[in-house]
C-alpha cells in the first residue's frame, strides 16, 4: 500500500564473511557455455511471451482497420498479408457519429473535474493531516485509512437514492462526486505522506515571517508537492477515464461517456467489431499516452496505491 | 513517517475549511452508504418490510447467487495466484536483461486500458470460428500439425450407391472385392474449393494379383454418369482403405495422388472399409466463452491486465535484494533455481503478500470483463458476486434488500485487510 511496505526487509546476515575463503568464484568453461545457453534461452522466451502480450492488443488495431465483411470472413492477421484490406472507413464512420463524438466529450467533462477535484480536495485535507494541530487528528486519518478498501459497490444503491432525492441522479455532476469521494480515501493518504515528508524547518521558517495556515500551504507545500500531486493527478485521471460501472449507474443514458456508449453498441448488435475495435481503440488512445509519457508517475501512483 | 507534532497551532476555523469538503464529501458518499446498505439489507425488495436475515440466507440458497459466489472464490483463488507468479517470473527472468524496460512496458501496457476495451480485445481474441478469433487459430494449427488434417470432412456415399456410411463414421463397400477385379468406391458432396489441389482420378490399373481400385469424387459439373470415373473428375487422395474380414483388417492401403489403392491378395474376399479418420470434422478449437470455460478464459484476460502491475511492484522489490547474498549463495555452489527457491523468494515473501492481497480486493470487485465478454447465454455461467449485484439492484432483479445483501458481504471480505491497514499505521505512528 504505502512505498515502504515495498522495500524488501533487511536481509538476515548470510555466511558471507565466513566464506570469503573459498575465493573468487571460478568458472569452468563448460558452466560458462551452460549459462550462455540458459541466458539465451530466457531471451527467446521474453521474445515469445512479450509478442503473446502484445497479439491481442494488435488484433484490436488491426481489426479496427478493416471493413465489417472482411472481419466477418476472416482473421486479422490475413490483412497483413493483404495491404488490399486497409481501410479508415471505420473511424470514418464512428467519427461521424455524434452519439460517439458526445460520449468523448462527455468523458472530458466527468475526468477533468474528478480529478481535479480530488486534487484540490485531497491536498486541502492532507495538508491539515501533515501539519495543522486539531483534537482527534490521529483518528480522523485512521477513518480516512480506513476507507482506503472499501468497494464502490456498497455505495452503489444508497449513492443512487441519495442523488435521486437530490436531483442529480444521471447528471455528469453526480459521477464526477462519486468518483471524487472514492478518490479521496487514496489522495489524502498519498499526499497526506508526501507532505509530512517536508522539512520542519522550511514551514518554521514561513511561519516566522508570519505566514498564515493558507499562505504556508500555498507557498511552502504546494510547490514541493509537484511529484505526488503528478502521480495522484494520472492515476485518478485514468481510473475515471477508464470506469464504465459507475457511468453505467450514475450517467445521464442521454449523453453517456464513452465506456458506457461502446457498451451499449455491445448490445445491440452482438459482434459489430467494426464499431467496437475502433470505438475501442479510441478509447483507449488518451490513457495509452498519458501512459507512455508519464511511466514514472503512474507507476508511483500504482505502487503507493497498490491496495485501493 | 512520523505524525510528530504538529508545526502549526491552527485556529478551528481554519482546520474546518481545509478539512470539512472532504470530510462532508466522504461522509456522504461512503461512510452514510456503508451505514444505509447494512440497515438496507434487512429489508425486502419493497424496503418496507423487514426480513432480518433473509436476504442474507438468499445468497447462499439462491442458485444464480451461489453460483456468482462460486466463481468469486475461483477468481480469488486462481487469478491473483497466477498474476503474482508470473509476475515474479517476468521480474525474476528480466533482471539482467538489456532490454528490459522495453518488455515491462509491453507487458504493462494492458495496466492502462478500460477493463471494457480489454473485454472487446478478448472478445475478438476468443472468437469461436478458428479463421477470426486467435485463440482457436493456435489452438487448431497446433491440433493439426500433431494429430494430421482430416482430409475430406465433407465427402459422403452417394444415397443409394454402393458404399454405405456406417454409425462410426467409415464408409463401408458391402459387396466383398476379389483379385484382379478392379473396385471403384465413387463419394460426393466435397465443396468445389476443397478439390481445387486435387488431381484427375485415373482407373485403377486392375493388377490380376492384388485388389485395386480408385476412391474419387465422383462428380462433374453437367452431371456425368454415376459410378464411373469420367474424365475431369478429381480423385480424392490420403483415404486409408482397409480390407476388413470378420470383423478384422487383414490389410490397408492409402490412395495416392491420382486417387487409386493397392492392396495385397489377402484382400481377396474382404469388404473394403473407408477409414473414419479422413472424414471426421475438423477440429474446431475449444469452446472459449461456452459455460466450461468462460471462467477461466475471462481470469485470463485479467492476468493479461494485471500480471504487469505485480511484475513492477515485483520487480521494485527486487531491486533492494542484496546482491552479495545472491552471490554468496552462488559461490557456495547454490544453482539459479536454488537462489530463487531458497533466497529470493522468501526475502521476497512479505512483498509477495501484499501483490496478493491487493490483487484479491482487486477480483473481488470484478465487474466489467464479466459483464462484457460472456455472450449472454454463458453469462449466467461467468456471474460474480459484483455482477449479480448490479442485475439485481440495477438491472432485471429488482431486488435491492438482495442487493444491499451483497454488498455487504463484499464488505465484511475487505474488513481483515482494512484492519491490517490500520494496525500497520498505528504501529508506524508509534515508532
Amino acid at each position: 500500500m504505502s512505498a515502504t511496505t515495498l522495500t524488501a526487509k533487511e536481509p538476515e546476515p548470510t555466511g558471507t564473511a565466513a566464506d570469503g575463503a573459498a575465493g573468487p568464484p571460478r568458472r569452468s568453461l563448460a558452466s560458462r557455455a551452460a549459462a550462455f545457453a540458459a541466458s539465451g534461452a530466457v531471451r527467446v522466451v521474453l521474445v515469445i511471451l512479450a509478442v503473446v502480450w502484445l497479439l491481442p492488443t494488435a488484433g484490436l488495431l488491426v481489426s479496427s482497420f478493416r471493413d465489417s465483411r472482411d472481419i466477418a470472413s476472416s482473421g486479422w492477421w490475413e490483412t497483413l498479408t493483404d495491404p488490399g484490406q486497409w481501410t479508415v472507413g471505420n473511424y470514418d464512420a464512428l467519427l461521424s457519429n455524434d452519439t460517439f463524438t458526445d460520449s468523448v466529450w462527455t468523458t472530458v467533462l466527468i475526468t477533468v473535474p474528478a480529478t481535479g477535484l480530488v486534487i484540490i480536495l485531497g491536498a486541502l485535507a492532507a495538508y491539515a493531516f501533515a501539519w495543522l494541530d486539531f483534537p482527534g487528528r490521529d483518528w480522523w486519518f485512521l477513518l480516512v485509512v480506513a476507507l482506503l478498501v472499501v468497494p464502490v459497490q456498497v455505495a452503489l444503491i444508497p449513492v443512487a437514492r441519495l442523488f435521486n432525492t437530490l436531483g442529480i441522479f444521471e447528471t455528469t455532476l453526480g459521477v464526477v462526486l462519486f468518483h471524487s469521494a472514492f478518490g479521496l480515501p487514496f489522495a489524502i493518504f498519498l499526499l497526506r505522506n508526501f507532505f509530512a515528508e517536508i522539512p520542519r524547518e522550511l514551514l518554521e521558517a514561513a511561519k516566522l515571517d508570519g505566514a498564515g495556515e493558507l499562505r504556508l500551504f500555498t507557498r511552502v507545500v504546494l510547490p514541493l508537492a509537484g511529484p505526488a500531486i503528478a502521480a495522484l493527478g494520472i492515476f485518478q485521471f485514468m481510473w475515471v477515464w477508464n470506469d464504465m460501472l459507475v457511468a453505467l449507474i450514475f450517467a445521464d443514458s442521454g449523453s453517456p461517456p464513452m465506456t458506457v456508449a461502446l457498451q451499449q453498441e455491445m448490445r445491440q448488435f452482438g459482434s459489430n467489431f467494426d464499431v467496437l475495435a475502433p470505438g475501442a481503440f479510441l478509447t483507449m488512445v488518451i490513457p495509452l499516452a498519458i501512459f507512455f509519457a508519464f511511466q514514472r508517475q503512474f507507476v508511483a501512483g500504482m505502487m503507493s496505491g497498490a491496495v485501493k | 513517517m512520523a505524525s510528530g507534532k504538529a508545526v502549526i497551532r491552527a485556529r478551528p476555523w481554519a482546520v474546518a475549511c481545509f478539512l470539512l469538503p472532504a470530510l462532508l464529501l466522504l461522509g456522504a458518499l461512503v461512510v452514510y452508504p456503508i451505514a444505509y446498505s447494512v440497515w438496507r439489507s434487512l429489508f425486502d425488495a419493497s424496503g418496507d418490510g423487514f426480513v432480518g436475515l433473509d436476504n442474507f440466507t438468499q445468497l447462499f440458497t439462491d442458485d444464480s447467487i451461489r453460483h456468482a459466489l462460486r466463481n468469486n472464490l475461483i477468481w480469488i483463488v486462481v487469478a491473483p495466484t497466477v498474476a503474482t507468479g508470473l509476475g515474479l517470473i517476468f521480474a525474476v527472468l528480466t533482471e539482467r536483461i538489456r532490454w528490459a524496460t522495453a518488455f515491462k512496458l509491453i507487458i504493462f501496457m494492458p495496466m492502462a486500458i478500460s477493463m471494457l476495451a480489454a473485454g472487446i480485445i478478448f472478445r475478438l481474441v476468443y472468437e469461436q470460428d478458428p479463421d477470426r478469433g486467435l485463440a482457436n487459430a493456435v489452438l487448431t494449427t497446433v491440433h493439426d500439425a500433431f494429430s494430421g488434417d482430416s482430409s475430406w470432412p465433407d465427402a459422403e456415399p452417394r444415397p443409394d450407391g454402393p458404399i454405405t456410411a456406417q454409425e462410426d463414421g467409415s464408409f463401408l463397400l458391402e459387396t466383398p472385392v476379389s483379385a484382379g477385379q478392379p473396385v471403384l468406391l465413387p463419394l460426393v458432396a466435397v465443396p468445389q474449393p476443397e478439390l481445387e489441389g486435387a488431381a484427375v482420378a485415373a482407373a485403377p490399373s486392375g493388377d490380376p494379383a492384388a485388389v485395386t481400385g480408385t476412391v474419387w469424387m465422383d462428380f462433374t459439373r453437367g452431371g456425368g454418369t454415376p459410378d464411373t470415373i469420367d474424365p475431369e473428375e478429381k480423385a480424392l487422395a490420403g483415404i486409408t482403405v482397409e480390407a476388413v474380414r470378420d470383423g478384422e483388417v487383414v490389410a490397408d492401403a492409402t490412395t495416392g495422388d491420382d486417387g487409386t489403392f493397392t492392396l495385397p491378395a489377402e484382400a481377396d474376399g474382404a469388404q473394403l472399409r473407408l477409414a473414419a479418420d479422413s472424414f471426421t470434422a475438423p477440429y474446431n478449437g475449444a469452446e472459449w466463452l461456452g459455460p466450461n470455460l468462460v471462467t477461466p478464459a475471462i481470469i485470463g484476460s485479467y492476468v493479461w491486465m494485471w500480471a504487469g502491475f505485480a511484475m513492477v511492484l515485483i520487480a521494485a522489490g527486487l531491486a533492494g535484494v542484496p546482491r552479495e547474498t545472491l552471490e554468496a549463495a552462488r559461490v557456495d555452489g547454490a544453482n539459479e533455481w536454488q537462489v530463487f527457491r531458497r533466497i529470493t523468494v522468501p526475502l521476497l515473501a512479505p512483498l509477495l503478500a501484499v501483490v496478493m492481497v491487493t490483487l484479491m480486493i482487486n477480483v473481488l470487485k470484478i465487474f466489467d470483463l464479466v459483464y462484457v465478454i460472456p455472450p449472454s447465454s454463458s453469462q449466467g455461467d461467468a456471474n460474480v458476486l459484483a455482477l449479480q449485484l448490479y442485475l439485481e439492484s440495477f438491472g432485471t432483479g429488482g431486488d435491492q434488500g438482495v442487493g444491499s445483501a451483497i454488498a455487504v458481504l463484499l464488505l465484511l471480505l475487505v474488513l481483515p485487510v482494512m484492519f491490517f491497514n490500520l494496525r500497520r499505521l498505528r504501529r508506524e505512528n508509534q515508532r
